[in-house]
């Protein structure tokens, strides 16, 4: 739960980090890896919302990531769209599958939601690897250059501020709607949606509310990671990628925007820094997943919060 | 005629081996409300340690008992050293702590192993049998006689010995069933280990059909899921059913619509399941309590 105090404190140290970053890493590829981070914690955050807020849970969000990156891969490619109309339309597309598919998959619960959603998410990934005349098919597709009036967005220095600004907009708008009478009502159903809908929640509508956002959250994520990329394959949308976004949430500390952001940055950067040992990078993945589901459940975001409560009042 | 016998018998060899799966998630399930992702590790483990055994000139029965041994090692190594400790946690949690556990055991499997796809030979060669105009390789016989073999061994354990009564109170109860002096926690133990060496007999029986790499277990294990899912999950005659119907819709649909799309009828059948029937098709409705 945010106040405004903590709501300003996250916010502000949100735009610090984005400023000091580029002070002490500014080197390209860092650059790179820093919006890879602020993308990545885009889609995080709207799947923070969904399993941290409202209690739901998505093993297929890559799939809206997905959605958003082909869109914008395929907009100016069959159709002479502008890259940033293409991805726009990409982003109300999710919501619209979001929308048709959310109604009927959230009804179900636990086990039975978790295995709508994957179903979903590699259905999508699937149509990106069999539709080779207009996906590109596994190999991939070119995104076109951004241009914006004139001026041509390149430069990972350029993409780093864009994807910041994205990041700390979407901060804003998710932890606004923690506190809105939305975020109150997500919370109640989460922890009994039959005592949330006693008191007058509408439960259904809700969920799908909320559903409907992180789909919009993966698929802005998903066209932005396209446009840094200028390069899209249908891995963007799979099975592993939408585990590795769960992962995200789930390390970073669920309930928490901010541990959204840091499960995002500690996910990208730990490959990263794995590359040269490539080989056990799926290894390490699944093992830190086991000890941080065993070691430290709250994650780490509410499991610094309350050690550092419980060492105020010692 | 003979196309649809031919396909008819692809769609029940694939489909054992889904309801193979699916046995083990069930019965993971039923002692534990754990759903095991890392189900599909399983059958891979079963193919690739056979083969690479085999390879280094181990004889075929000897190197797949060690396959087998070696898949129970795992999954029993699986529930004391990630399910036990999550205890306790959401289903969301522990869903993604099998999820891990599948991710690193695939992941080891391409270090020790290799990135290739292997091969088995055929148990009892590659001459196939002509019935009515249509072809059935021998292996395919094997496949569907295993898996009936290990389903039937199953229920007569689970309903005439003693062991197979406190897993099948465990299931019903588990706080009643330590009430009763039953060990849950070996129960527990035995669930994952019958339920890795179920999977890896799948493995094995199927690799001389459908190859296998250290990947394959993904798959495998979703769509077993899916089968477990679309029988109903708990069920393990259910499990079965999903299983077979599973690959036969799969065949049929690679044959007569598509076999691009071969790998989405699973999921497309399990989300129009759960949305008319979100209990499956064997399966009992439960009941929340508030």
């Amino acid at each position: 739960m945010t106040g405004p105090r903590s709501k300003l404190i996250l916010l502000s140290s949100l735009l610090a980090v984005l400023v000091v970053v580029p002070l002490l890493f500014p080197s390209a590829f860092h650059l790179r890896v820093a919006a890879l981070v602020w993308i990545n914690a885009i889609a995080a955050l709207g799947l923070a919302l969904v399993m941290g807020l409202a209690g739901q849970v998505s093993l297929g969000h890559a799939g809206f990531m997905g959605i958003g990156a082909y869109a914008t891969a395929l907009g100016p490619r069959h159709f002479g769209l502008d890259p940033l109309l293409s991805m726009a339309l990409g982003v109300i597309g999710a919501a619209v599958l979001a929308l048709l598919v959310g109604r009927p998959i959230l009804r179900l619960k636990g086990h039975y939601l978790a295995v709508a959603t994957l179903g979903l998410g590699i259905l999508v990934h699937l149509v990106l690897v069999s539709e080779v005349a207009i996906t590109g098919g596994p190999d991939g597709i070119q995104v076109p250059r951004l241009v914006v009036a004139g001026w041509r967005v390149v430069g990972p220095e350029v993409w780093y501020w864009i994807t910041g600004v994205c990041l700390i907009l979407a901060t804003w708008i998710a932890l606004n709607l923690e506190d809105s009478s939305t975020g109150r009502a997500l919370r109640a159903l989460h922890d009994s949606e039959i005592a949330a809908s006693v008191v007058g929640v509408d439960v259904a509508r809700h969920k799908l509310l909320v559903f409907v956002l992180a789909a919009v959250y993966a698929a802005i994520a998903g066209g932005l990671l396209a446009l840094l990329n200028r390069f899209v394959t249908p891995d963007v949308a799979s099975f592993l990628r939408s585990i590795e976004l769960v992962t995200m949430v789930v390390i970073g500390g669920m309930g928490s925007m901010m541990g959204a952001i840091v499960g995002a940055a500690l996910l990208t950067v730990l490959p990263q820094a794995l590359t040269f040992f490539h080989e056990y990078e799926h290894a390490v993945l699944g093992l830190l997943i086991i000890l941080f589901m065993v070691f430290l459940r709250q994650g780490i975001v509410p499991g610094l919060l309350s050690l550092f409560a419980r060492w105020r009042s010692a | 005629m003979a196309e649809f016998l031919q396909l008819l018998f692809a769609g029940l060899t694939i489909g054992a081996v889904y309801a193979l799966v699916a046995l083990g998630f069930t019965l993971i399930f039923q002692a534990s409300e754990v759903i095991n992702f890392a189900q599909g590790e399983f059958v891979m483990l079963g193919g690739m340690v056979t083969v690479f055994a085999y390879k280094a000139g181990v004889p075929l029965p000897l190197a797949a008992l060690f396959a087998v041994a070696l898949a129970v090692v795992v999954g029993v190594a699986l529930q004391r050293l990630a399910i036990e400790p999550a205890k306790g946690a959401s289903v969301v949690a522990i869903i993604i702590v099998t999820i891990g556990a599948s991710i690193l055991i695939r992941g080891i499997a391409q270090i020790v192993f290799d990135k290739q796809f292997h091969a088995l030979p055929a148990f009892s060669g590659d001459e196939p049998i002509r019935l009515l105009g249509a072809a059935i390789l021998p292996q395919s016989l094997w496949v569907l006689f295993g898996a009936a073999v290990i389903v039937l061994g199953l229920r007569l354990f689970m309903e005439r010995t003693l062991f197979g009564a406190a897993v099948r109170a465990t299931a019903a109860n588990r706080l009643a069933a330590e009430l009763v002096g039953i060990d849950t926690r070996r129960v527990l133990a035995f669930a994952f280990a019958v339920s890795a060496a179920i999977g890896a007999i799948g493995g094995i029986l199927v690799t001389p059909i459908t190859l296998t790499s250290y990947a394959v277990g993904t798959l495998l294990a979703l769509k077993g899921f899916a089968a477990a899912m679309l029988g109903g999950i708990g069920s393990p005659v259910g499990a079965v059913l999903g299983g077979l119907l599973l690959g036969l819709l799969e065949s049929f649909a690679a044959g007569w619509i598509s076999s691009t799309y071969k790998d989405a009828v699973a999921f497309i059948v399990i989300l129009l399941v759960l949305f008319v029937l979100p209990q499956g098709l064997f399966g009992r409705r439960a009941i929340e309590r508030v």
